[in-house]
């Protein structure tokens, strides 16, 4: 039997009284990247949201079914939602620096988390998590400038650095290149490439040569529902279902 | 778990300075109960609220309440006979005609009347705008209740205004050009449509802005006069529920006579009707909202 | 054309309405102008109240009001923010959530002079605090709370959602993430809030005539147990005396605490742009 990071079962998601999420049951390998595909509205980010309980924070959401992390549920009573999201760390889609130094926004999970010994460790961190995002060499002589003063492409990667601060198993990404001029986003694929040793990288995108590239295996999202989940080459090759092929040839979408 | 020990305590600490304010609105209610039921064992309710004669501060003791509330209803009239008309003219002019410049520069101007002092308005009422007005009307007394109705109505001016403009923006820009589409003038579009479509919001400031109106104190206080007399005339010296309220405050009445607690039984009129007024206003508001949501 | 020429005379009558506003700020400020510049002087601003107008001045309604909304201030502005951030960021559940919202947007409507008998009935009998410095700011602090609250949650509600999320996304609590992100990013438009709140309460008289504020104070306060006027106060008592002298004063007065107004806007333009501009530069 192969290893299982994060294993969905019987997922439904709801806002208020509209279903988001129908049925949805997968499961997520450790240490690859899988990407999350679908025309808009399919459903693919608020699935991605619920990996990391972030749906929590919009009023009126229900969850129901189980998703597992290396097995244990993480919707059961006694989880501490604080505790789940330093594991599974998330990239969103539009980069969201916080409005504070290159250096501070980078440290702050650390800090908050109380991950750093001392001012020196911390600096450390810091840096290795910058290395880590393949921004270091561009920020290295002014961390202590505004974050919003970096481009587009930076404060992604900033965001990203942010997130492996902390030192989590899972990443969690959002578009993460959605709005990102080309040569940007090649940075952010060489990254996530580079990042899938030591990360299960999760991945919602729009742009299906992207999952392509990136990733090793895909999910097909319409209307709420998973269609089709295999490996990335089959997806694109030789999908099961009809409506798979419709999309990814780009019939519809 | 001493993190979201932490949590807890904080989240409790939060809430209670929210609950204060049920706290102070309780607190309202307590002490004007207290005192005003106190009153009401000396003087019978029905020769408060309907009696005709207000003269505690006398040897003859009237507790008569309609003087007060005339007075208060005089001025308040004037100021909304302003407030009103202005107020709306000007939205209309700031939402619908006004080019975004001429209203970045005019609307601090606006925000600059409504946060003058009151008690400067006091002053511009009996100093400069009565004995304007004594030019004109002859028999115009040096108190009296157009000069401060009027200058109360400019200070309430920008609070009609400001939640006008606001009601009659958050009408959808598809009812306007429907109306363009048909051919209609702005006047038309803004006064056949736009207008009526914010009717419950403009409707909800109208009624805020009476409310201020009742409960505003210093101008009256100064410019009004000190005479609780049972008249619709604006030109005589009149005293409103405030500026009585005032009035026996400036004096040394002792605590616990039945002179001090008048000013707790003429508060509690004046907060259930501003109490009343802003319920009603915010409900029209909450309506308003829920159309255009 | 008619209706065209209508169209224009209705935006000229507007025009004309705003200009009307603009003709009676300007009448007043150049009617306080006229009366009070040439009575303004050192010896105003430092003398004692007297009996002749031509000797008295604004010092300890001066240092009165200073004295009143400092401490208002410090009493309003952490409970008002408190409040602020639970019912935004926390989210007051349900019923009581909503009572507590209806509640507050009342306070708000709530004519000044009635917090003044709340403060009559409630500080200086029940609590004996008397007629004290603690009790017209108490007085006053009540009456600024639903403003701050209001305005601190529209500053709050500013706040992009991203920002939130980003923090929670590092497993950061609601509070730190209040603590470090939210507040610090709202703190332009509290400050703006808060300013306009003590704006209100420095020209508050209504409220502190009811709970008993002296109108002729020979002294200023000396600690916030003493007795006290503040400038409105006093710009009342010279307005309600007949000789002209007084009037004179009372403009004078009325400058002064124009002034102070306007220095206490001015600052909060002054530190809000400063956060601004250190943040994003």
């Amino acid at each position: 039997m192969t290893a299982v990071k994060i294993a969905a079962e019987q997922v439904n998601f709801f806002y208020g009284a509209k279903r988001a999420l129908q049925d949805i049951t997968v499961a997520i390998r450790p240490h690859v990247v899988t990407a999350f595909i679908g025309p808009s509205g399919c459903g693919k980010s608020t699935f991605l949201r619920t990996l990391n309980r972030m749906n929590d924070l919009i009023p009126e959401t229900r969850l129901e079914g189980a998703i597992r992390i290396d097995g244990q549920d993480i919707y059961a009573t006694s989880v501490d939602v604080v505790a789940l999201r330093r594991r599974v760390g998330m990239v969103f889609q539009k980069s969201n620096p916080f409005p504070k130094s290159i250096f501070e926004n980078v440290a702050y999970g650390l800090k908050i988390n109380r991950l750093a010994n001392g001012r020196s460790d911390l600096a450390d961190r810091v840096e290795e998590s910058l290395k880590a995002a393949a921004i270091w060499d561009e920020v290295k002589d002014r961390l202590h400038e505004p974050a919003l003063s970096l481009s587009g492409g930076q404060q992604q990667r900033l965001c990203i650095a942010r997130a492996l601060a902390i030192k989590p198993d899972i990443l969690l990404m959002d578009e993460p290149a959605s709005a990102l001029d080309p040569i940007a986003t090649q940075r952010i694929e060489e990254l996530i490439y580079q990042l899938k040793d030591q990360y299960t990288i999760v991945i919602v995108t729009h742009n299906m040569q992207q999952a392509a590239r990136v990733s090793d295996f895909t999910a097909f999202f319409w209307l709420g529902r998973l269609v089709e989940f295999d490996e990335t080459r089959k997806i694109f090759t030789a999908p099961a279902e009809k409506l798979t092929e419709d999309y990814v040839t780009g019939r519809f979408g | 778990m001493t993190r979201s020990l932490l949590e807890r305590l904080i989240e409790r600490l939060l809430f209670l300075s929210a609950a204060l304010s049920i706290l102070v609105t309780a607190g309202i209610i307590a002490v004007l109960m207290v005192e005003t039921l106190a009153f009401l064992r000396e003087v019978p309710i029905l020769e408060f609220l309907f009696g005709t004669v207000w003269t505690p501060l006398f040897a003859d003791q009237h507790f008569g309440v309609l003087p007060l509330v005339a007075g208060t209803v005089v001025v308040s009239t004037i100021a909304m006979a302003v407030a009103l008309p202005g107020g709306l003219l000007v939205a209309i002019y700031l939402s619908e005609y006004a080019r975004p410049g001429v209203r970045r520069a005019l609307k601090p101007v606006l925000e600059i009347l409504a946060g003058v002092p009151t008690v400067v308005y006091g002053y511009f009422a009996l100093l400069f705008v009565t004995p304007i007005l004594q030019r004109f009307i002859p028999g115009l007394s040096g108190f009296n209740a157009l000069g401060p109705g009027i200058v109360m109505g400019i200070m309430i001016l920008p609070l009609v205004s400001s939640l006008s403009e606001d009601a009659l923006g958050s009408v959808p820009n598809g009812l306007r050009e429907g109306a363009f589409a048909l051919g209609a003038t702005r006047l038309q579009t803004s006064l056949l449509v736009v207008v009526p479509a914010a009717f419950s919001g403009i409707s909800a400031a109208a009624i805020l802005s009476v409310s201020r109106a009742i409960g505003e104190t210093m101008i009256v206080a100064i410019a009004a006069g000190q005479q609780p007399r049972l008249t619709a005339n604006p030109l005589v010296p009149i005293e409103t529920m405030t500026a009585y309220i005032v009035q026996v405050s400036l004096g040394d009445t002792p605590a616990g006579t039945l002179e001090y607690r008048t000013i707790f039984a003429v508060g509690m009129l004046l907060f259930l009707a501003t109490f009343v007024l802003n319920l009603v206003s915010h409900w029209l508001r909450e309506r308003f909202r829920e159309e255009y949501a | 054309m008619s209706r065209h020429l209508l169209d224009r005379a209705f935006a000229i009558l507007g025009l004309l309405g705003l200009l009307a506003a603009l003709a009676a700020l300007a009448a007043l400020l150049a009617d306080i102008m006229v009366d009070g510049v040439p009575r303004l002087s050192w010896q105003f601003l430092t003398s004692y109240p007297s009996r002749r107008a031509s000797s008295a001045g604004v010092y300890p309604a001066l240092i009165g009001s200073l004295y009143v909304i400092g401490l208002t201030a410090l009493m309003a502005v952490p409970v008002g923010v408190a409040a602020a951030v639970y019912l935004e960021e926390y989210g007051a559940k349900g019923r009581l959530g909503r009572i507590i919202e209806i509640n507050i947007a009342n306070l708000a409507g709530v004519p000044s002079i009635v917090y003044g008998l709340l403060g009559l009935g409630l500080f200086v009998r029940a609590m004996s605090l008397g007629r004290s410095v603690v009790a017209g700011a108490a007085t006053l602090a009540l009456l600024a709370l639903p403003v701050v609250i209001l305005s601190t949650r529209e500053a709050l509600r500013a706040v992009p959602k991203s920002l939130r999320e980003g923090s929670y996304a590092l497993g950061a609590t609601k509070w730190q993430t209040t603590q470090y992100q939210v507040l610090p990013a709202a703190i332009p438009g509290i400050l703006t809030g808060v300013i306009l709140a003590l704006s209100r309460a420095i020209g508050e008289t209504a409220p502190l005539i009811t709970i008993g504020a002296l109108t002729y104070v020979p002294f200023a306060p000396d600690s916030i147990w003493s007795p006290f006027t503040v400038l409105p106060i006093q710009i009342f008592n010279w307005v309600s005396r007949p000789q002209a002298g007084f009037a004179a004063n009372a403009a004078a007065g009325i400058l002064v605490l124009l002034v102070l107004l306007v220095a206490m806007n001015s600052t909060a333009v002054v530190i809000r742009d400063r956060l601004q501009r250190r943040r994003l530069s």
